[in-house]
């Protein structure tokens, strides 16, 4: 096989490809902060990071001005110093502090996006090109906020800003962008509604089974005997009290439960398939004898 | 229609007299149950009796029990008290109190809340025997219990 110098599609002196995290506001219909959700055990903001953090060399925050949100990831943040609107004030900033470097910028509301998503997108990722980005599943149109933008994308993006026209969706519709399709088509199905959360959180747990949840459980009576304490915290996957029984052991002394033994959850009896979601409290109740 | 759970002694005077001030003059019949601790538990000598509660499911569960006394019985007043802690012989574990207009809504509601109560609320008993180690009362032999 004879090699060609003419089919090296990027070129060894690509820009840096720097990794730039939309931490962006409080979320009034969410009831926190967009960033702070969780879907996979951590907040979303610590698990896009991590994501980026696996195709870029470096990784940011993208930040409003003023004082940091307490619990967010200790990486190096980037305030918005550009006077425009929406999401482009972010990107528009980054590339401000590191002209040299390209930014895959990835927003914190994208519960579904993973690392083979964004390992395609980079691999496919043409540095001649204003942007290298995805073609929304839904409406074909570019998808900005999952997106490589080159450092030469910069003066057209502040231009259509400063312009009046601050939307980054918009901007790559009509630029010089590479646009890829979706793998998985859901990948970048944005949650801006508990509606979109849940169903958000249905698809992780059929790609992944069920999420890590941190359950506290209440000991009493022959319960409180077996375990040596009155209670602990436990981090599992159980779904349901009936898997946190056999999780925790009882399973195998006590193969039908659901015979003798209730549960609370959050202090009112459940079933024992009950959906158990984190920081609930979980009592499992040997028979009683009250009187 | 009040449910308590105290580690304190229970006073089943002062509770029949609170019962009779709150269930008011159109009461004509007042109802109380108390069980007592006994000296002996399917043929086993018993020294003392522990009760143990899930204090917040337990008057969850028994004010659910007292409201159902009231819809399915014509009563004025009905409470329950249980007791909590290490009890000796002859000490009063439960006390249920049922104020009604007639005997015969009494007698009923008194006995349904306290079979419901035994039932459904989250206490449990250890027993502690004269010939034995202390046991929980109710928790199948060695094999089902965890």
């Amino acid at each position: 096989m004879s090699t060609s110098s003419a089919s090296l599609a990027v070129p060894s002196e690509a820009p840096p490809l720097f990794g730039l995290v939309l931490v962006g506001g409080a979320s009034r219909r969410m009831g926190a902060p967009k960033w702070a959700l969780n879907y996979h055990g951590e907040p979303q903001a610590h698990q896009t990071a991590r994501l980026l953090g696996a195709v870029c060399e470096r990784v940011f925050l993208s930040v409003r001005p003023g004082p940091p949100d307490a619990g967010l990831p200790d990486l190096p943040t980037i305030p918005d110093a550009v006077a425009v609107r929406g999401p482009s004030a972010g990107i528009l900033s980054a590339m401000a502090a590191y002209p040299g470097a390209a930014w895959l910028v990835a927003a914190c509301d994208l519960p579904l996006l993973d690392a083979p998503t964004l390992a395609a997108l980079v691999a496919g990722r043409d540095p001649d090109r204003l942007a290298t980005t995805y073609r929304s599943s839904s409406d074909g149109l570019p998808e900005p906020l999952c997106t490589v933008w080159e450092p030469h994308a910069r003066e057209p993006l502040l231009a259509a800003a400063t312009a009046g026209a601050p939307c980054p969706r918009r901007f790559l519709a009509g630029a010089d962008a590479a646009l890829l399709d979706l793998a998985r088509p859901h990948a970048l199905d944005n949650a801006n509604t508990p509606g979109d959360q849940a169903a958000a959180r249905a698809a992780l747990s059929a790609r992944h089974g069920p999420m890590e949840k941190r359950i506290r459980l209440v000991h009493y009576a022959v319960f409180r005997d077996a375990r040596g304490r009155d209670g602990e915290t436990v981090t599992t996957h159980a779904e349901t009290p009936r898997d946190l029984f056999d999780e925790l052991g009882f399973g195998a002394a006590c193969p039908s439960p659901a015979a003798w033994i209730r549960v609370a959850v959050n202090d009112d009896f459940a079933t024992w398939d009950a959906r158990l979601t984190d920081g609930d409290t979980v009592v499992f109740i040997a028979p009683t004898a009250g009187g | 229609m009040t449910v308590e759970i105290t580690p304190s002694p229970i006073n089943s005077a002062a509770c029949c007299a609170a019962l009779a001030r709150a269930a008011g003059p159109a009461a004509g019949g007042i109802v109380t149950f108390e069980g007592v601790v006994r000296d002996h538990s399917g043929g086993r000598p018993v020294l003392s009796l522990e009760y143990e509660a899930y204090p917040a499911l337990a008057v969850r569960e028994g004010e659910r029990i007292l409201e159902e006394a009231r819809e399915r019985f014509a009563v004025e007043t009905v409470a329950v008290v249980h007791r909590t802690g290490h009890l000796a012989l002859g000490e009063t574990a439960v006390w249920v109190g049922v104020a009604a207009a007639h005997r015969g809504a009494a007698f009923e509601a008194c006995r349904y809340v306290i079979d419901e109560l035994k039932a459904r609320v989250p206490i449990w008993k250890r027993e502690h025997y004269a010939d034995g180690p202390a046991e929980w009362v109710g928790v199948p032999a060695t094999g089902a219990a965890p």
